[in-house]
């Protein structure tokens, strides 16, 4: 049910590009205002979240540790899955943005041999899967810089060529188009047939995953089978850019579809799951060092408590305790005496302010 | 313990890296519309429709290729009936005499590159 609301979801919006383009010409709504309303939502939305997340105190250090905490000399420590100081922690939160080591290991329980025996091993794919689509997305957002960029910039250039190394077809196929594809599709497909995963998926997983397919798809028609005047969508996305847009006739409706879709992604992305992008850089679980016993984390929330020491309680009843035979630590007369050196002396009391 | 510094610059690198595009080409280049080609002189109508031509001419020549090379036909029917050779050379840069003024302003411009040249020789050796 929650799968195909999301594929309703997201055919309707396919449905509303095609009514809105195709059959009413809304061209300077779907590729003029549209574009940049979303661009707004989606910079100010994620500047907001995160100017949110800093404000939130970290009440406690608590960074997730996998390994031997740094200790004595002769005891080797996991520098990485332990970090002690910001230099390790940086080299642990790049292993976990660019490399996503926390999913890389990911561990999946099994009976094996026979019902009674429980395996713990290593389960990779959902790593492999996470990785072939995050970094094929970002191929193929930097090539559609050739867009909107003039001139083109060599390394999106070089991408292109190393994209389309196989020179098949014209245009050539890149591969990460199909990867791309792929991978969303295998994400989908996974939390569609394995059950619990099923169980535990929602709207907000699967709306995500088919608008990234919608966008995937429109986007491979475009190149290869329904194709449009790549010329005058250039033409449109520098105008973009350079606050003088003017929608072009030549584009398709499938273009204005894939299009629409890519900006609805925009401005649901702040307000999704996928401000994982923002939010892996603040996760307090893996952006602290764990060095609690050398560096005191102070808790922001706390504030001067009034207290009232033992001290300052005999100090006030010391005469009627000594009076009724209770042990003190101090007797009067040795107040008295301490009180007067002090009076006389300069710090000679400070000892015992201190004692607890 | 807010980290509010780490977190601004953060911030701020963000926002330079997501709008590049809208300061890269404002700042370093030029937005310049599509661009103009030079069109034959004589001729007013291409091998099919003009609109058919920007959106498939690479697939024509892909088809063309093989069509030469692997089972000999050399004329291509064209939807209007007239009769062309199917040839790289001596077809497309008949009639689009300059390649540098017609196929690559408009490849410049996307940014294509196609390999066809590695081997195919222009006319007017450009
Ligand atoms: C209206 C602009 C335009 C003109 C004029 C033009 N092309 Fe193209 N051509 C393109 C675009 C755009 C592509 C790539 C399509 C894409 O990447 O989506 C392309 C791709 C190609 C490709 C396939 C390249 C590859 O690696 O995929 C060949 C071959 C090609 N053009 C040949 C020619 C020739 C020969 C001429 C001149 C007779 C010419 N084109 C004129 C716009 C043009
Ligand atoms: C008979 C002469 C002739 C031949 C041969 C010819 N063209 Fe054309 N082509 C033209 C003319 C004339 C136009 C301009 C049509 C117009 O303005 O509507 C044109 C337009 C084009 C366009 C569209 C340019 C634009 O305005 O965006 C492309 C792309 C193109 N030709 C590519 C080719 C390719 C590739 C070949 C070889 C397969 C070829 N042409 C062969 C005469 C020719
Ligand atoms: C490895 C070198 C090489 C490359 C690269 C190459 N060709 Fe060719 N091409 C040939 C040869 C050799 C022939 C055969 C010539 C003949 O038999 O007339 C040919 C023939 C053709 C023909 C028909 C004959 C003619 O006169 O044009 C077309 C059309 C053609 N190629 C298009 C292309 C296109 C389009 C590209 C780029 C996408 C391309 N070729 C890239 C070598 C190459
Ligand atoms: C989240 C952002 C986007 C994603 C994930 C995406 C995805 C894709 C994919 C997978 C393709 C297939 C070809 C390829 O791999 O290059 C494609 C093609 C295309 N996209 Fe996008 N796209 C996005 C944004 C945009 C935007 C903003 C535009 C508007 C200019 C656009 C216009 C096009 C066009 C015109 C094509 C056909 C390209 C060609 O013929 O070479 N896309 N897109």
């Amino acid at each position: 049910m929650k799968f195909i609301g999301s594929l309703v979801a997201v055919l309707l919006l396919v449905l509303l590009a095609y009514l809105g383009v195709g059959v009413a010409g809304l061209r300077e709504l779907f590729g003029v205002v549209l574009p940049y309303v979303s661009v707004v939502v989606l910079l100010l939305g994620i500047v907001w979240r995160v100017l949110c997340w800093a404000k939130s105190p970290v009440p406690f250090k608590i960074p997730t540790t996998c390994g031997q905490e740094k200790s004595l000399p002769w005891i080797k420590q996991n520098k990485l899955d332990n970090p002690s100081n910001g230099l390790q922690v940086v080299g642990r939160m790049i292993l976990e943005i660019l490399f996503f080591r926390s999913l890389f290991r990911n561990t999946r329980m099994d009976f094996r041999g026979g019902e009674e025996k429980v395996v713990y091993g290593p389960s990779k794919w959902l790593w492999i899967g996470a990785i072939a689509f995050h970094y094929s997305f970002l191929v193929v957002f930097f090539r559609h810089l050739r867009f909107f960029s003039e001139p083109v910039p060599w390394l999106v250039k070089l991408t292109q060529d190393v994209d389309g190394f196989f020179q098949l077809g014209v245009p050539a196929f890149y591969i990460t188009t199909f990867v791309f594809i792929g991978a969303v599709g295998y994400l989908l497909l996974r939390r569609l047939f394995i059950p619990q995963l099923r169980y535990i998926s929602l709207v907000n997983d699967y709306f995500p995953l088919l608008l990234l397919l919608g966008i995937g798809t429109t986007g491979f028609f475009l190149r290869h089978l329904f194709k449009t005047d790549v010329v005058a969508i250039k033409e449109l996305a520098l105008g973009l850019v350079s606050f003088g847009p003017k929608a072009p006739v030549e584009a398709s409706w499938l273009f204005y579809c894939h299009l629409f879709l890519v900006c609805v992604l925009f401005m649901y992305l702040p307000f999704s799951k996928i401000m994982h992008l923002a939010g892996v850089f603040l996760s307090p679980s893996r952006n602290m060092p764990n060095n609690n016993r050398a560096v005191r984390h102070v808790n922001p929330w706390n504030y001067p408590v009034k207290v009232h020491t033992y001290e300052e309680y005999e100090d006030e009843f010391r005469e009627k305790m000594y009076a009724a035979g209770l042990p003190v630590e101090k007797t009067p007369e040795q107040a008295a005496a301490e009180k007067s050196a002090g009076d006389n002396g300069d710090d000679a009391s400070s000892g015992t302010d201190n004692k607890e | 313990m807010y980290d509010t510094g780490k977190i601004l610059a953060g911030l701020v690198a963000f926002i330079v890296v997501a709008t590049f595009p809208l300061w890269f080409t404002n700042l370093f280049g030029s937005p310049s519309a599509r661009p103009v080609l030079e069109l034959p002189k004589g001729e007013k109508k291409c091998v099919e429709d003009t609109e058919y031509m920007r959106h498939w001419h690479m697939n024509m020549l892909d088809q063309w290729r093989n069509e030469v090379v692997r089972e000999g036909k050399r004329m291509y029917v064209s939807s209007d009936g007239r009769k062309f050779e199917m040839s790289l050379n001596k077809n497309c840069l008949k009639c689009h005499e300059s390649r540098a003024k017609f196929c690559d302003r408009c490849h410049n411009y996307m940014a294509v590159d196609p390999y066809c040249w590695d081997c195919h020789v222009t006319p007017t050796g450009e």
